[in-house]
């Protein structure tokens, strides 16, 4: 059975809190017990407790299946990217250096590259994925656009991301504040400022120094 | 000893990655860490539960479950589970030898009897914990009591609640949260002080931001920008141990500025104008300069709590923790009286239960003055009553006797020689720990309960086996006051023995069986309805089929009386202080749990910290949890991924102070109070005030924070002070424990 198309899988980065729940949940899933397909990181502790969780956005043009060279790495009718198949992978690692997100991770042990499938043993019977299933803040949620609209009037499902020239359209949603205009992400701009600007929290400590 | 028994770490393997593997079945039952008790299903296969999956229908967590919830699960079928009766043999390298259990048993009996006998009654001393079930609480209470007759017992949320419980008997008269967590969706201003809600009850922080979505304002009071502090609405920076003087400042612009609900003042409390004529000295420009926290930031917190629609007031152990610990909690009910948003829907308080039984394990019976019911010990009718239950005579029940940390005093000076703990872990949890050390190495005797070796067990006489959460039946009381079924999914290992089990055997043991013949949990607690029947905490009318059908019931929850006051809804009693509502304390007269149904203001004058900064000592310490971790460790850092996640105590220390130090994230540093020394990594953050530093508590030996923590204790609640003390703080080199310990040991 397919994953239903109206059920979708939404990213609110804002609503993190580093708790790795979904992780420790993605390694209790039945295709993949004791291995996780998640990545969360701070985004820089020392300035903040922000941390953002990685799954995959699910892309509807693939990149890592488009520079898979044994063509290993199959998308379902639904729109599911899947882990390559064992019997092709070649463990080349294009698909890691390729991925604009960085997701797809190299299990060397069993030479195969292992992502995120979208919990395809769950979502195909109509079950959450694990990790949007136990996400406390619900930072990774799973369900209609309707509910979404309905839980979060603040923001909006955003799905089409400007990588330099490539534009990619994902299954995955990220929820943006309602007034968010499109960012193009540029690398080299990256590379000449500090990836992020923390002022703010200095001077909450600041104004208790000055009283 | 760590050979033998641990900590070290378990991981998923075999049977449970085998993906092949079906469970035979799935047990709806509940998480065994925190107060929030999320509902989830244990996947059993045989005798072993191979993994977890979401219950999607319990209302409370809707499948959410936070990683210790995930992993709890590798705690069952562990290697360092304890199998059998042990008894200290200092000749072995493991220094525990196994004892067969009737042995152990007997020996236990032979020397409870011998101290009471010898010593007094009171000679031997009980300390218990509220992460047992309610029937367990109750049982060991009633053993307390009627069996051994010692007034010696209380329990470890000494170390948890009893400051958010005295404060709430103190203004309501009655001790749990006010209203259920759907409550807080519909409040415009949330304020949350001291708690660390996405890290210790990470499933709160979903109801708080969903409340966001639709309009409302979170105000956060903490000493460090936790992860809900990143994004709240305002963020109140507040110096460790200032919290009363917080509330008062908070209430004095209320007063300034008329945010006050006069009606409800008026119709449903008592002393408001001497607590307003006490707070009049608190100007902003005063409580800025003793918070710490900026005049305009007070202000605009004022202002949106008092003028807010509806409104939701949380608290946890950052403001409890502490010697003035029931003052600042009554500063907190001080400002949700004056705004009158109590007992309606989408307007409450709460304050948030840290262990899995928080709420129901202070209820019935193994704190040093109560007894079933929220009853008091101290009271005759209330001792008649109970007497009567137990089908003794009151004058056979103990006196009142003292908190935990003054029993662990009392075996220091030799007036308590005997100890049966169970669910405590002392030598780790209490602070000031190398005393606690010193107070257990003097007892004449001591015999811990426990399924894992713990630091505490370690200098036990003898260590007898007892069961997990999920290997015994029974019903919680989560941080809602909403009573829920906890299921067994597994049988004892070896020779452990389900907890209650093992403390009637003891009482036969004694040849003391009488009250002490249950056959199941639900025997036990069909007597503590009985017990609990006519007092505040009441539970005559639960039962485990209406927990069951209802998603847990509420309590007060009275049973039938055909001719009495309204019946509370099938769930119980979901939210206290209705209008209108009935108690049996105020019988009519009004919804608080005074005879006149009136809550109460209570004066919340200002003390510092018992132990302020100074250039000896110039810095301050603060203490909490983190989210992989759960009190003492004895369970957590035996799960392999949890321990991954968080390995080590690290201290938390701003770039100001770090560089002035010469600290690096990474670095290791010597942390010192006038009580002992701790050296642990640093982890140089923005995320904390400048003068303060932190560092998390679940670690025991060299790595324990609680060497350097005060034993000050709050003088009505008897809560230690946790969260303030004075430390000084140096760059060191790497400790001998870095080399010898992995890190969860």
């Amino acid at each position: 059975m397919p994953v239903p198309e109206i059920l979708e899988f939404f990213i609110d980065p804002s609503r993190c809190i580093g708790c790795q729940s979904c992780i420790q949940a993605c390694s209790e899933c039945d295709t993949h017990k004791g291995q996780s397909m998640i990545q969360l990181d701070y985004i820089d502790r020392e300035r903040s407790t922000q941390t953002l969780p990685v799954v995959c956005m699910h892309c509807d043009s693939p990149t890592c299946a488009e520079v898979c060279p044994a063509d290993a790495i199959k998308r379902t009718e639904d729109g599911v990217v899947q882990t390559a198949r064992k019997p092709r992978c070649i463990a080349c690692n294009n698909c890691v250096l390729a991925c604009p997100f960085g997701v797809p991770k190299m299990n060397t042990r069993m030479n195969l590259m292992m992502k995120c499938d979208m919990c395809y043993d769950r979502t195909s019977v109509g079950l959450k994925p694990m990790c949007a299933s136990v996400c406390p803040s619900q930072a990774l949620a799973f369900g209609t656009r309707a509910e979404m609209a309905k839980l979060r009037p603040r923001s909006r499902p955003v799905n089409t991301f400007q990588f330099g020239r490539q534009t990619i359209r994902t299954k995955v949603n990220v929820m943006v504040p309602l007034e968010q205009v499109r960012e193009t992400v540029d690398v080299t701009a990256a590379m000449f400022e500090p990836t992020i600007g923390h002022d703010v929290l200095d001077d909450v400590f600041r104004s208790e120094g000055d009283a | 000893m760590i050979h033998e028994f641990g900590p070290t770490r378990a991981y998923a393997k075999d049977i449970r990655v085998d993906t092949g593997v079906a469970p035979d079945r799935s047990v709806k039952t509940h998480c065994c860490f925190c107060g929030q008790q999320c509902g989830i299903q244990l996947q059993v296969k045989e005798n072993t539960i191979v993994g977890i999956e979401p219950w999607y229908d319990f209302p409370f967590n809707g499948g959410m479950l936070c990683p210790k919830g995930v992993k709890r699960y590798l705690q069952q079928g562990h290697p360092d589970r304890l199998l059998h009766a042990y008894e200290k043999d200092a000749a072995i390298p493991s220094g525990f030898r196994k004892l067969p259990y009737e042995q152990a048993i007997r020996r236990v009996a032979d020397a409870i009897e011998r101290i009471q006998r010898e010593h007094g009654r009171d000679a031997f001393a009980i300390l218990s914990g509220a992460s047992l079930t309610t029937e367990k609480t109750y049982l060991m209470g009633k053993f307390a009591h009627m069996c051994l007759r010692t007034a010696n017992i209380d329990y470890n949320g000494r170390l948890c609640m009893v400051s958010a419980a005295a404060g709430n008997k103190k203004a309501f008269g009655i001790d749990r949260a006010a209203n259920p967590w759907s409550d807080i969706l519909d409040a415009r201003v949330i304020i949350v002080a001291g708690a660390n809600v996405a890290e210790c009850a990470p499933i709160t922080t979903n109801y708080i931001w969903q409340a966001r979505e639709h309009g409302a304002k979170v105000i956060v009071v903490d000493p460090r920008i936790t992860p809900l502090a990143r994004t709240c609405d305002l963020f109140l920076p507040i110096k460790p141990g200032r919290d009363v003087a917080l509330f008062n400042g908070i209430l004095q612009l209320m007063i300034e500025n008329d945010w006050l609900d006069h009606d409800f003042i008026r119709q449903h409390t008592v002393g408001f104008d001497a607590v307003a004529a006490q707070v009049s000295e608190w100007t902003p420009r005063r409580t800025a300069e003793v918070t710490g926290i900026a005049e305009k930031t007070l202000r605009q917190a004022a202002e949106w709590w008092g003028l807010a629609e509806s409104s939701f007031l949380m608290h946890a152990r950052g403001i409890e923790h502490h010697s003035h610990g029931v003052q600042n909690v009554l500063g907190a009910i001080n400002i949700v009286l004056a705004s009158g948003r109590i007992g309606r829907p989408g307007s409450g308080y709460a304050t948030i239960t840290g262990q899995a039984n928080g709420q129901g394990g202070r209820e019935h019976g193994q704190k040093c003055d109560q007894l079933p019911g929220g009853r008091d010990l101290g009271k005759p009718e209330h001792r008649a009553y109970v007497a009567q239950v137990w089908g003794m005579s009151p004058d056979e029940l103990p006196q009142p006797g003292v908190d935990a940390y003054e029993l662990l005093r009392k075996a220091h000076s030799g007036e308590v020689r005997g100890l049966l703990s169970i669910c405590f872990n002392p030598v780790v949890s209490l602070p000031d720990n190398n005393f606690v050390r010193a107070a257990l190495e003097k007892l004449d005797f001591f015999v811990a309960i426990d399924f894992f070796m713990s630091e505490t067990a370690r200098y036990a006489d003898v260590v007898l086996p007892g069961s997990l959460q999920e290997e015994d039946e029974g019903t919680v009381t989560q941080v809602e006051g909403r009573i829920i079924r906890i299921r067994q999914a597994v049988e004892c290992p070896g020779e452990a023995r389900q907890d209650w089990r093992i403390i009637q055997d003891i009482a036969k043991a004694l040849g003391r069986e009488r009250g002490f013949t249950f056959e199941s949990p639900r025997e036990i607690f069909d007597e503590l309805r009985l017990a609990s029947k006519g007092g505040v905490s009441d539970y005559s009318g639960v039962t485990y089929e209406r927990v069951e059908e209802h998603f847990g019931v509420f309590w007060p929850c009275r049973s039938d009386t055909p001719d009495g006051p309204p019946q509370p809804s099938p769930q119980g009693t979901l939210r206290l202080f209705e209008p209108g509502s009935w108690n049996p304390v105020a019988n009519g007269a009004g919804p608080f749990y005074f005879p006149d149904g009136k809550a109460r203001f209570n004066a919340t004058p200002y003390v510092g910290p018992t132990e302020d900064v100074d250039a000896t000592y110039p810095v301050i310490l603060t203490t909490g949890r983190v989210v992989s971790h759960f009190l003492s460790g004895n369970q957590t850092r035996r799960i392999g991924p949890l321990v991954d996640h968080y390995p080590e105590p690290r201290l938390e220390i701003h770039p100001e102070l770090a560089t002035r130090l010469g600290i690096a994230t990474g670095d290791w540093a010597i942390v010192e109070s006038r009580r002992g020394r701790c050296t642990l990594r640093a982890s140089v953050v923005h995320t904390i005030r400048p003068d303060t530093v932190f560092i998390p508590y679940h670690w025991g030996g060299r790595k324990s924070v609680n060497q350097l923590t005060i034993a000050a204790q709050d003088a009505i609640s008897k809560i230690p002070e946790y969260k303030v003390c004075a430390v000084r703080v140096s760059k060191a080199e790497a400790p001998e424990y870095a080399e010898a310990l992995e890190p969860q040991q």
